[in-house]
Order: structure tokens, then C-alpha cells, then sequence
């Protein structure tokens, strides 16, 4: 079977202005709003109108996280995944360990093709698929706004500092998305009831035998430093006249 | 124990990026940092003389082998993980190479791998920003972990000129894989200067309207001597070319002064301008979230304001 693997992580919704706690032991996460990270939603997507193109014939989206996720594993299923992997686990895993998990899942699964975005919007780490990649000694084109595919490559269009680069990679291999890849669809309502009857798998780490410890250690975390609120000016002549008194023109 | 800290050149086969003398500033942050910069290219004597030219670097590494005639991931990290072996930190920029390289040389040798580092308190201690800048963490591993870095660049001075370095030949002993190719890159081509190293950035956002409009960003750049850039709603309307993209998810950028035109002020935007020294703001909604950070702001309509600016820097 011709099949993607999208791997999916729970963030806090793109919308909702993170507050750091007090205390410093984190953000606040009680009573906000969680969804799909929206790089990860690109990436789901992009794997369904494959599907649909005929390229592939199924898609299976996995995440790693507490039981409450299956609620965004199920988003994914209404989306159009034909059957989830829910790797359950509480708190965070470190990008090696999800890299570690989706490996193992990989080896079961035998993907073509492994999507994810480029980074989740919690951590921005833009870690996991690239060393998903190194382990599996796989390529990996990361950041990708466009993917073609043949019957055993792919030719991935990458936004990258100078431009756009082209990169041909022999399948299998891993992508991870960029934001103009694609935009993603919306749900509806009879493909959520849909989704409800659809295949979920759930497992531990353990179960995989990957260890989920920890290496590096969160010591605090504080708001950013804030800039000083600066002056207004009523026209382009008085812009001009701060800017030289400035010293910056 | 002294930090023998590896930095991962980027370079474009014939001119070393100032994000390499970013990251050495960046290691030379931590007490009694020895630092050696990896040259990788095809044929790297041009690079590797410039590297050797930065302040206090101990030495260049230089791995010519014609694979790396493109800088590719896959093709890279294998020959960084054999030189890595000696050191206890190996970094590299945050851009969009540094992006796709580093965590790939982190899976080959384990090592645990920090994204975007900011400062470096101590050989096991730094702090990074998540949540697109809205969070700044303290992150510790223990000592004698060997660590990954990338190098949010904005975050530091180039490291100076006046080094002499001697510069070694690095033999790298490992097959390379040949699964993935370079076709092509599309760069807009352009004699404006570089966004990323900019002194000064003009940047145009969604309500500039067409790309037809954009021009006008362009022609204010041209006065100023300045780089263009533009919101992300401004690249997804079409207007401007992606690799002009400033914020989060684009470059992060800090010049002496930055000119936003008709951008609202997202947070991801501003997570990707918050070092620049100062920051003008031109927008017709004296709401706008930019104001907020703007050391200088104006209210108006930006189609009046801009050409009266053009005129004005020209007298």
C-alpha cells in the first residue's frame, strides 16, 4: 500500500497570546484554546491532495502527547487521514525522542513519504523531521512550498534565505512545510461524525522501546524585554527631523 | 574544562556569510571558549582565508570534497559528525541553512540540540525564545553533554576582523550519500542590499494592496539605501517574493533602523524585528499593534506619506 505518514503535534492555538506564569515555571496553558500545529495542518493537507491526485492511497496521521490529544488526532482523522497513531505520553518529549518514536512507526508503517511541518509553534524548535531523517538515512528537504512527485522521487521547491532552492530526493524521504505549501481545508461537520468511526490506534513510548527522558532542562522561562514606547510625529517633515536628530539618517 | 566550541561555516563557495562571525561572537560568550571554524566546500580556499581572519579563532578546519559544491543537509552532516568528535559544542546560524543542517548533525552524534540560542550563559546554559519570541527560556544540560546549537544571529555583533588563524586540512573519511540533488535556486536577483545583514530595511505590508504598489517600497529603499522586506500578509497577498518575508517565520533581522510601511504589527512580525535599533512606523489605524514598538510613529495614509519621505530625502 502506497501510504504518507503525517506526524502532528497539539499547540496552543495560533491566536491566543501566550502569557508567561508568574512563578516562571512556564506559560499559561489552563483554559486555552489547543489545536493542530498549523505547520503540521499544511502538512496533512498537502498529504491528502496527494491521495486525492491519486499518489498515494492512504494517510496516516500520528501524534505524541497526553490522552486529551485524540481530541486533535481526530481533527485530523474529520480533515481526511484515513487512520490515526495516538503515541500517548504526558508532558513533552524532546525532538530526538519524537524522532526516536516516528521512526519506529515508520518501520511498521513503510511510508513513501513522511510530512510534518517545519516547526511547531510551541517550542520553535524546526528540529524533529530533520533528525527523523538522519536516523532513518533518509533524505529530507525541509521548508518546502511545492512537492512533485514521480513513482520513486521527489522534487521539493524549499523557501530558503537566498530564494527558492529546488532539491530532487529519492523516496523514501522526509518533508517538512513551509507555509505557502498549501492552505489547508476546513472541516466539516459530517466529516467530524466521519471521523469518529475511523481506526485509532494508541501506544506508549515504551511500547515502541524508546525512552522518552529528557536532556536538556527547563530552568525558567520569562517574558521578552519590552521596547519603550517611543514618540509620534504629525508628518513626513517631522519623521525626517527625528530620525536626523537621531543620528540614523 | 575549557569549551572547544566547532562553527559550522555558511558560505556560498566563494564568500563567507556574516553569520559565521555571528556564531563566533556568540561561543566566544563562554569562559575560556576555544573556537574553530569548518570550512566544507568544494574547494574552500577562498572561504576559509576569510574565516581565518576573524578575531580570536583558533583555528580553520577546511574539508574540500566536490559533494559539497551545494551545501545539502544529507551531505553535510555526516562529514560534520566525524569532525565533531573532538569538541564539546558545535554551532551554526539560525538561517535557513544552519535550520536544516544542524539538527541533522545532532541525530548523527546524539547530542541534544538548542534552536536559536540568544545568549550563552555558561558552557551548559543558554537562553533561546519560544513561542515565536513571546517566552524566553533558560535551558541547562549537563556538563560534559556534548551540545547542538543554532545561533539566533540577530542576537549578536559580528565577532571583528584582525585574526590570523592557521588554516588545516581536514580529511573526512565517510561515504556520502546520493539520494539528494541540487537542481536550481531562484534568487530575485538584485542589487539592493542583503535583508538579512542590512544596516537599514524598508518593509511593505497588506496594506500596500497590490504588488503593483509595492514599487513604492522599493523606491523608498533605493533612497534610503536600504534593504526591502514585508509582512507575511504581504508575501501571501502576492505582493512581494517570499525570501523578503520578515518575522517568526521569515528572517529575523536586526538593523539600525527599520522602516514598516502599512504593517499592523503581528507578533510574529515583531518577533522578528524586536533588536532593531530603531524602528519607524507608518500606518493609516493609529491602533495598530506596531505603534507599540515604534520609536518613531506616524499616522496617515501611506500613499501620501512615502512619496512626501522620497521628496524630502532627495532635497
Amino acid at each position: 500500500m502506497k501510504r504518507i505518514l503525517v506526524c502532528v503535534k497539539r499547540v496552543i492555538d495560533f491566536n491566543v497570546r501566550v502569557r508567561v506564569k508568574p512563578d516562571g515555571s512556564g506559560v499559561v496553558t489552563d483554559g486555552v484554546k489547543l489545536s493542530l500545529n498549523p505547520f503540521d495542518e499544511i502538512a496533512l493537507e498537502e498529504a491528502l491532495r496527494i491521495r486525492e491526485r491519486g499518489g498515494a492511497q492512504e494517510v496516516v496521521a500520528v501524534t505524541i502527547g497526553a490522552a486529551d490529544c485524540q481530541q486533535q488526532l481526530r481533527t485530523a482523522l474529520a480533515m481526511g487521514a484515513d487512520r490515526g497513531i495516538h503515541v500517548v505520553h504526558d508532558g513533552g518529549v524532546e525532538p530526538i525522542v519524537a524522532a526516536r518514536v516516528f521512526l519506529k512507526l515508520i518501520e511498521k508503517e513503510q511510508p513513501f513519504l513522511v510530512i510534518l511541518g517545519k516547526q511547531a509553534i510551541d517550542d520553535d524548535n524546526n528540529q524533529t523531521g530533520q533528525m527523523l531523517a538522519a536516523l532513518w538515512q533518509r533524505p529530507q528537504a525541509t521548508f518546502a512550498s511545492k512537492i512533485e512527485l514521480t513513482d520513486t522521487t521527489a522534487r521539493v521547491t524549499r523557501e530558503v534565505d537566498a530564494g527558492l532552492e529546488t532539491l530532487e530526493v529519492d523516496l523514501p524521504a522526509v518533508v517538512t512545510t513551509d507555509l505557502r505549501l498549501n492552505e489547508p481545508r476546513y472541516v466539516k461537520l459530517p466529516d467530524i461524525m466521519k471521523a469518529k468511526k475511523k481506526p485509532l490506534d494508541s501506544l506508549s513510548p515504551a511500547d515502541l522501546g524508546v525512552s522518552a527522558g529528557a536532556r536538556v532542562k527547563l530552568v525558567k522561562t520569562v517574558p521578552p524585554a519590552q521596547r519603550q514606547k517611543g514618540v509620534m510625529v504629525k508628518d513626513a517633515r517631522e519623521l525626517v527631523a527625528a530620525l536626523r536628530q537621531r543620528g540614523v539618517l | 574544562m575549557t569549551a572547544r566550541v566547532l562553527v559550522i561555516a555558511e558560505h556560498d563557495g566563494v564568500k563567507l556569510n556574516a553569520s559565521t562571525a555571528k556564531c563566533v561572537r556568540c561561543a566566544l560568550g563562554i569562559a575560556d571558549a576555544e573556537v574553530t571554524i569548518a570550512v566544507l566546500a568544494a574547494d574552500g580556499a577562498a572561504v576559509a582565508a576569510q574565516a581565518a581572519q576573524i578575531a580570536d579563532v583558533a583555528r580553520v578546519l577546511r574539508a574540500d570534497r566536490p559533494e559539497n559544491a551545494h551545501a545539502l543537509a544529507a551531505v553535510l552532516a555526516p562529514q560534520i559528525a566525524q569532525l565533531a568528535g573532538p569538541y564539546t559544542h558545535v554551532f551554526g546560524p539560525s538561517t535557513t541553512f544552519g535550520k536544516d543542517l544542524m539538527p541533522r548533525v545532532a541525530a548523527l552524534i546524539d547530542a541534544p540540540q538548542l534552536s536559536d540560542i540568544m545568549a550563552a550563559e555558561s558552557a551548559t546554559r543558554f537562553r533561546r525564545p519560544t513561542y515565536a519570541g513571546n517566552a524566553i527560556v533558560t535551558v541547562e544540560v549537563d556538563a560534559g553533554t556534548k551540545v547542538v546549537a543554532t545561533v539566533r544571529t540577530a542576537s549578536f555583533e559580528a565577532a571583528p576582523a584582525g585574526g590570523s588563524a592557521s588554516v588545516e586540512t581536514a580529511t573526512v573519511d565517510v561515504t556520502l550519500p546520493t539520494h539528494t540533488r541540487f537542481v536550481g535556486v531562484s534568487a530575485a536577483s538584485s542589487d539592493r542590499p542583503d535583508l538579512q545583514s542590512a544596516s537599514r530595511v524598508v518593509s511593505g505590508g497588506r496594506a500596500l494592496g497590490s504588488a503593483e504598489n509595492f514599487s513604492i517600497i522599493f523606491g523608498l529603499a533605493d533612497r534610503l539605501g536600504a534593504a526591502v522586506g514585508a509582512s507575511r500578509a504581504a508575501v501571501d497577498a502576492g505582493f512581494a517574493a517570499s525570501d523578503l518575508q520578515v518575522g517568526q517565520t521569515g528572517k529575523i533581522i536586526a538593523p539600525e533602523l527599520y522602516v514598516a510601511i502599512g504593517i499592523s504589527g503581528a507578533i510574529q512580525h515583531l518577533t522578528g524585528i524586536k533588536d532593531a535599533r530603531t524602528i519607524v512606523a507608518i500606518n493609516k489605524d493609529a491602533e495598530a499593534p506596531i505603534f507599540e514598538v515604534a520609536d518613531v510613529g506616524l499616522v496617515g495614509d501611506l500613499f501620501t506619506i512615502v512619496p512626501e519621505l522620497e521628496k524630502l530625502l532627495t532635497a
